[in-house]
């Protein structure tokens, strides 16, 4: 029994290598990208809301917290509390989503998405240049589309978590989950810190990169 | 000999609460001082200070997570050897591309219009 929980937990793990890999293919491009038009990222960086991405942080940080107290409850075996942590955890994953739903639609409304209409509003209003000087749009652009795939990319991990909590939910309010059989919470708790730490990465990377330029945008 | 695949570097606590909310609170500070000192124009005293110091925060709230909320402080040395290897092979990845990239020359540094 032992024996086959650890060998659960080494195979995530293993999964989590590749998935370490995954994400770091574009975090090198991002490194190379940023490194090349740097002016181009403090622009970029400027578009995005800080406050809206802090809170996105502290909601994940919070549930992780949650999930790691799933998994403790999991491991006493005390059902309510474990199902309690469970939907918690998801509660708060799902408060991510809309925040981040929200950030998107702003930037697709003010034709900030870096496809067809990029700075192409059809609205008045929108000042179509963002104060980005005009050389420096195609590089914004680039930024653009990293901060939409690495977001992206991060929000699909999310929603695939939402589905693993639910999942997990439904399992222990059958009574599926023991003192000494819980392993799926513990390996799904592992993915779910997972996703946390790369968002603890694109929060800086992305949202403060340009924080420090005061007067600009 | 079955033995060693279960042998942990340190045994687990049996009440890990604390550890779990001092993580916590270890980030949540950490997260306020990373927007605190991005305000700061770091990079008129050297470029890239201001990315530096935010990597080094995230690394220190990546660990503290890694060690603490998923185990591995208490897990057994082959999944302790599983993180290493990863952010080796992810270093290795980082180091040896970017190195290319920036001695080759030829690389556009501008987009234009």
């Amino acid at each position: 029994m032992e024996q086959q929980k650890e060998a659960g937990m080494v195979g995530m793990w293993i999964f989590l290598l590749t998935e370490v890999m995954f994400f770091g293919g574009l975090f090198l491009a991002y490194t190379i990208y940023r490194t090349t038009y740097p002016q181009g990222f403090l622009y970029g960086s400027h578009l995005l809301n800080v406050p809206l991405g802090g809170t996105n942080t502290m909601v994940l940080i919070i549930s992780s917290l949650t999930m790691a107290m799933a998994v403790y409850s999991s491991q006493k075996g005390d059902r309510k509390k474990l199902i309690g942590f469970l939907a918690i955890t998801l509660a708060l994953g799902l408060v991510f989503l809309v925040i981040k739903y929200f950030e998107y639609r702003a930037k697709i409304d003010t034709h900030l998405f870096p496809a067809a209409q990029f700075y192409n509003p059809v609205t008045p209003q929108v000042d179509p240049h963002h104060g980005v000087p005009v050389n420096l749009r195609k590089e914004v652009q680039v930024f653009l589309w990293i901060y939409f795939l690495m977001t992206g990319l991060h929000a699909l991990h999310m929603i695939v978590g939402a589905g693993i909590l639910i999942t997990l939910i439904i399992l222990a309010q059958k009574g599926k989950f023991t003192r000494t059989y819980n392993s799926p919470v513990e390996i799904s708790g592992l993915y779910w810190h997972f996703v946390d730490i790369v968002w603890i990465f694109l929060f800086p990377l992305l949202y403060l990169t340009g924080f420090h330029v005061g007067g600009g945008h | 000999m079955a033995d060693h695949s279960h042998e942990h570097s340190q045994e687990h606590p049996d009440n890990p609460i604390k550890y779990y909310v001092g993580v916590f609170l270890l980030l949540m500070v950490m997260t306020g001082l990373t927007v605190y000192v991005a305000q700061f124009d770091l990079e008129k005293h050297w470029g890239p200070l201001n990315a530096l110091v935010a990597l080094t925060i995230a690394v220190i709230k990546a660990t503290a997570v890694v060690l603490i909320f998923m185990h591995v402080r208490w897990s057994s040395r082959l999944t302790q050897v599983i993180v290493v290897s990863a952010v080796f092979w992810l270093l290795i990845m980082l180091s040896f591309t970017v190195s290319d990239y920036f001695t080759r020359g030829g690389w556009p540094t501008t987009l234009g219009k």
